[in-house]
This record gives C-alpha cells, structure tokens and sequence, in this order.
C-alpha cells in the first residue's frame, strides 16, 4: 500500500495552545493526579488478617466440594459426566451399585486432585444432579501432593463447612433439591 | 587559624563529625529506599512494605524494619562478578560513586552552631558541618558531583555489555549537559551572596528575603538541572528499566549494587540540601532568631527546620517520579541547551542588574506609596522589593518567550511527506 493510498487517514498532532506550551496543564495535571492517589484509598487487601470480598460466593470457583441430600447421604449418582467433560482429568470415580432405592449407582470413592484442577467449573455444569459444586474456598493449602488428592470424606466435609454461607440450588433456581 | 597544641581536638572533633554524617547519610539512604517505595505504593493505591518489623515477634511497626533485612539480604548475596567485564574497574566503579558522593557532604551544613559540641577541649560551640571555614564549598559540591559520573561511566564501560554503555554514554552527555544550567543557577546566588560557602550563603538569607523569592528564574533552572543530575524521573535515561534493564549497573550485583543504589539516594539528598541552602534559606524560619549567637535548643532547631525543608524537597521529588514520563533523549538535550541554557542566562543578567543598579532603582519604589505600603507591612527593604519584582518579571516574560520559540514539540509521529519515495514510480524510471 502506499502511503498516498486515499484509504489511509493521516492524522495529525493538535496544535498546542498557550497554556500547552508553557507545560503548565501538563505539570498540574501530573501532580494532582499523583496527589489525589497518593491520599486517596488504597486497594490491597492484608490477606491473613484481612478477608477479600468475593462478590457472589454462589458463582465463585474455588474449592469443590461433594453435595448430601436431605437425608445426609451423599448426592452423587456415579454418572461420570463430571469425570467426562473434565478437562484436566482431575476427577477420579468408581462406581458400585446402591444400597438406597433411589437410585442404581452411588461412588464408592470419589476423588479430585485439587493440584490438576484448573477451576473451569465444567464439573459444576455438567453434574446432573447437583453433586459437585464449586465454593468461595480459595486459600487452598497443604503440606504434600497426597494432601492435595481429595477423597470422598474430604469433599462431603467441605460440604459440611460451607453449607451455611452457601446452600445448594434450590428448586426454584433451577437446582435438583 | 589555631594553635599548634588545639590541633589534635580539631581532627579529633572533625573525625567524630565524619564518622556521625557517614553513618547518618546510610541510615537515611536505607530510609529513603523505604520511603520511595512507600510512595510509589500510595500512589499506585497499594500500601507498600508494611510487614518486617521486629524479628521472631508480630510487631510490624508500619515496616520500618524493611531497610535492615533489604541491607542484609544485599550484603550475603553472592558477590557474583561477570567473566567478560574487567574486574579492576568493574570494582573500582561503585567505589568511586559512592566515595564521591559521600565527600559532597563535608561542606554542607545541617544546622548553624552547637555550643553543646565543645569535645576534648575545642572552642567552645561547634559548626554542624565537617568542614567549616572551606571557602570554595560550592566549587568543591560541583567538582565532586561531576566525579560522580566517572563512576556510572566506568561501571558501564567495564561491564562489557551494551544496555550498560549506553546508560553509560548517556549519563556522560545528560552530565555535561546539564551541569552548565546548574552552574548558572547556582551563579545568581553566589553573585547576590558574595562567597562560595554554603554557611555564608545561608546566613546572607536569614532575616532577609529567601533567594526563592528574588531569582524564581534561577531555582526553576535550579531544580530541574538538579533533577537531572541526581538521574530522577523525568530525567532517569542513564537507567531506564524499560529501555536498558538496569543501565549502567545491570551487570552489578549484591554489595556493589548496594553502592550504587545508595550513591544514586545520596545524590537526590545532595539535590534536596542544595536546594534548601541555596533558594530556602536553609536553617531560616519565620520568626526564627536570627542573630549570630546561638544557645543549644536554638542550634537544635535549626537543624530541625533544615532537616524538614529537606524532607520536603525529597518527597518533591518522589512525588515528581510517578507524575511525569520520561523525556526523550532529543527532548532531554533540547531542554538543556535550548531551553534551559537560556533561561540560566536571562536569570544570571538580572541578577547583574539588581546588583549593580538595584539600589538606585530602590529609591523611587521606596518614595512611592505602594513601596512604602510594601516596606512598612513585609518588613523587606526597597532593594530586595525592587530584586523580587525583577526576578519574577523575568521568569514570566523568558518562560513565555520559550513557550513561543516552544523547541521541544517535535510531531515525530509519521506524516504523508514524510513517505514521499514512491516505489512505483523509482521503478518505472531506473527501467
């Protein structure tokens, strides 16, 4: 293309004014600014001492945890969707049969390695009963790779922590509950 | 001069002097290191280093303990020197910096008298400068400063790396560049003070009007020439992170960086110093005493009011690093010579005038009423009147008159003619 192709548009500086020229918009400007934030408030967050606020815990993706129905027992009907869609190849089911009437299947264990786990929430989507669920847990820690491999115990304890601040999905909202 | 057997308390009070300002300007260099970031981190809307405090305990103290673990973290790093530079010089560089930038402070004074100070029998008060009576103060600040930048040349020479020469090469030119506007600036205040001290320079301002007020012209060129010198944003080419990784001490590390970055600290406290002593009086305060004579507590709040014009000035600076981008080299050279050459000029001539015909043109204004009114309700003479009023219409009319000859506004941006060479059209003639 050549630079005297009518297609280009050639724009041009502004033509500065006198205050321009004398820097001093420029010099009030920039100190102002630096003021302003200098004194104005500050958006680190302490972490240890201080929470941060997670704007909706419902849709935040942290720290999986395995769902109970109304009756204690865990939700979960071993349909390895979640297992499928996984992209990281995180989940870990076996499958035996169901000592309820409600169902055919239950998982015998069920286990996540949390250090796979990319936090896409895709379990979360595909989980046809509500089983697994993704909470606002995000200071994930521990001390060894094992320590990392959820089991099924595990999963259904942070149920038990998070339960309160986040219920499952109602009826209403489009849960299975 | 003194007697043969006063000599050994002198050297002795002058050693304790030195060994105080040494240990003092490190201090107050690890201190700054955590101020800078402070400030940077406010104003970026973070909060900074907040978390070393007392070892092995919760104590945070807001931080203050971050200078001693970055110092000791510096100090048991490797001492890891480069196979391709030359040791001797690579080593000697930092020494250099930080020597020169040290031995600045002998002749500045951080407060007036301690009569306090009287040790091992040597007279009686004690000036708060390690060198006192030296009376070409000015030139040695500026002889030394300009040694400063053998240091950053060698590091970047001996460092054998590309990024470092040219921060080298550039510091040199931004050097000498500035260096002329500095000298004029510094020339209005030696003319009007008539000595080189920089006591003498001060006590010529106590009770009298600030060199701030009478030459506004030669503190602008002043302060932006010192800017440059101590290599601060907007001026900071010999270090651009973002151009040059590190400058001249990329290749530096551990203990020799150390020296560096601490060199680099002190020339912004020189920066600030020369700025109080030379535009703001100094130890000089609204109703402060002013007379010659003066007890402890009011030797001691000279150095405080000293001490807080100098904070002040530093976190100016700190303020001016996030509030600007960098210049381009062009602009940066540009502004010293075009610029900043001619305004230090247009300040040292009417210096001159105020000078010679100040006190003649002082009895009109002190016979007129609005004079009268001024002398009368300020407490200033005629003469300082007549040197305020032309200081400050020089500034005004030269700043206005670079703002039209306006040298710096460069569109660098592409432009159609720019772009004349028509590839077609070469063709179709050389075929």
């Amino acid at each position: 293309m050549k630079a005297t192709d009518p297609n280009i548009k050639w724009v041009a500086e502004p033509k500065l004014g006198m205050a321009g020229k004398m820097y001093l918009p420029l010099f009030v400007q920039g100190l102002t600014t630096t003021a302003k934030h200098l004194l104005g408030p500050k958006l680190t967050v302490s972490f240890p001492e201080q929470r941060p606020v997670i704007g909706n815990p419902l849709i935040y993706r942290g720290v999986h945890r395995l769902n109970r129905d109304e009756k204690g027992r865990v939700k979960c009907v071993a349909c390895f969707l979640c297992a499928t869609v996984c992209p990281a190849h995180c989940i870990d089911i076996v499958g035996v049969e169901s000592p309820w009437p409600d169902r055919e299947k239950y998982p015998e264990s069920f286990t996540i390695d949390e250090l796979r786990c990319i936090f896409c929430g895709m379990c979360e989507e595909a989980c046809p009963v509500d089983a697994i669920e993704l909470t606002s847990l995000f200071d994930l820690t521990g001390r060894s790779r094992e320590e990392m491999i959820f089991d099924k115990e595990k999963l259904l304890s942070v149920y038990d922590q998070t339960q309160d601040a986040e219920p499952m999905k109602s009826k209403e909202l489009g849960g299975t509950l | 001069m003194p007697e043969p057997a006063s000599v050994l308390p002198v050297i002795l009070v002058s050693l304790a002097k030195i060994a105080a300002v040494c240990f003092l300007l490190l201090t107050a260099a690890a201190y700054l290191v955590l101020l800078e970031r402070w400030i940077a981190a406010w104003v970026q809307d973070r909060l900074g280093p907040n978390r070393v405090g007392i070892p092995l305990t919760k104590i945070h103290l807001f931080g203050l303990g971050q200078p001693l673990a970055d110092g000791l973290k510096m100090i048991f790093k490797e001492q890891y020197t480069p196979a391709h530079v030359d040791k001797f010089l690579f080593v000697l560089a930092p020494i250099i910096i930080l020597t020169a930038a040290l031995a600045i402070f002998a002749v500045i004074p951080f407060g007036s008298l301690l009569a306090c100070l009287s040790l091992a029998g040597a007279p009686g008060s004690s000036a708060l400068i390690v060198a006192p009576r030296f009376d070409v103060g000015m030139v040695y600040v500026f002889a030394l400063s300009s040694i400063a930048v053998y240091g950053v040349i060698l590091g970047g020479w001996a460092s054998n790396n590309k990024y470092s020469f040219l921060g080298g090469l550039r510091s040199s030119a931004q050097l000498i560049a500035y260096e002329i506007p500095m000298g004029l600036g510094i020339l209005g205040v030696v003319l009007v003070s008539g000595s080189l001290r920089l006591d003498d320079i001060i006590s010529r301002q106590v009770g009298g009007a600030w060199n701030f007020f009478t030459q506004p012209l030669g503190f602008i060129v002043f302060v932006i020439a010192a800017f440059a010198e101590a290599a601060r944003l907007p001026f900071d080419l010999p270090e651009a992170e973002q151009e040059l990784i590190g400058g001249y001490h990329t290749e530096y590390a551990a203990m020799k960086l150390l020296l560096f970055l601490i060199a680099e600290f002190l020339h912004m406290v020189t920066a600030a110093f020369l700025i109080v002593i030379l535009f703001f009086g100094g130890w000089d305060f609204w109703g402060m005493q002013t007379s010659s004579f003066v007890d402890w507590p009011d030797g001691v709040l000279h150095v405080v009011v000293l001490m807080a014009k100098v904070f002040l000035v530093i976190l100016f600076f700190m303020l001016v690093r996030w509030s600007w981008p960098r210049f381009r080299f062009d602009q940066l050279m540009s502004l010293a010579w075009k610029v900043m050459l001619p305004l230090g000029l247009v300040n040292l001539v009417a210096v001159a005038i105020i000078a010679e015909y100040g006190d003649r043109l002082a009895i009109p204004l002190g016979a007129s009423r609005f004079g009268d009114y001024l002398v009368t309700h300020l407490h200033v003479s005629a003469k300082t009147m007549v040197a305020a009023l032309i200081g400050w219409a020089a500034l005004l009319l030269s700043w206005v008159a670079v703002a039209f000859a306006a040298p710096l506004h460069d569109d660098n941006r592409p432009r159609l003619e720019m772009h004349a060479f028509d590839e077609e059209k070469e063709l179709r003639d050389n075929t």
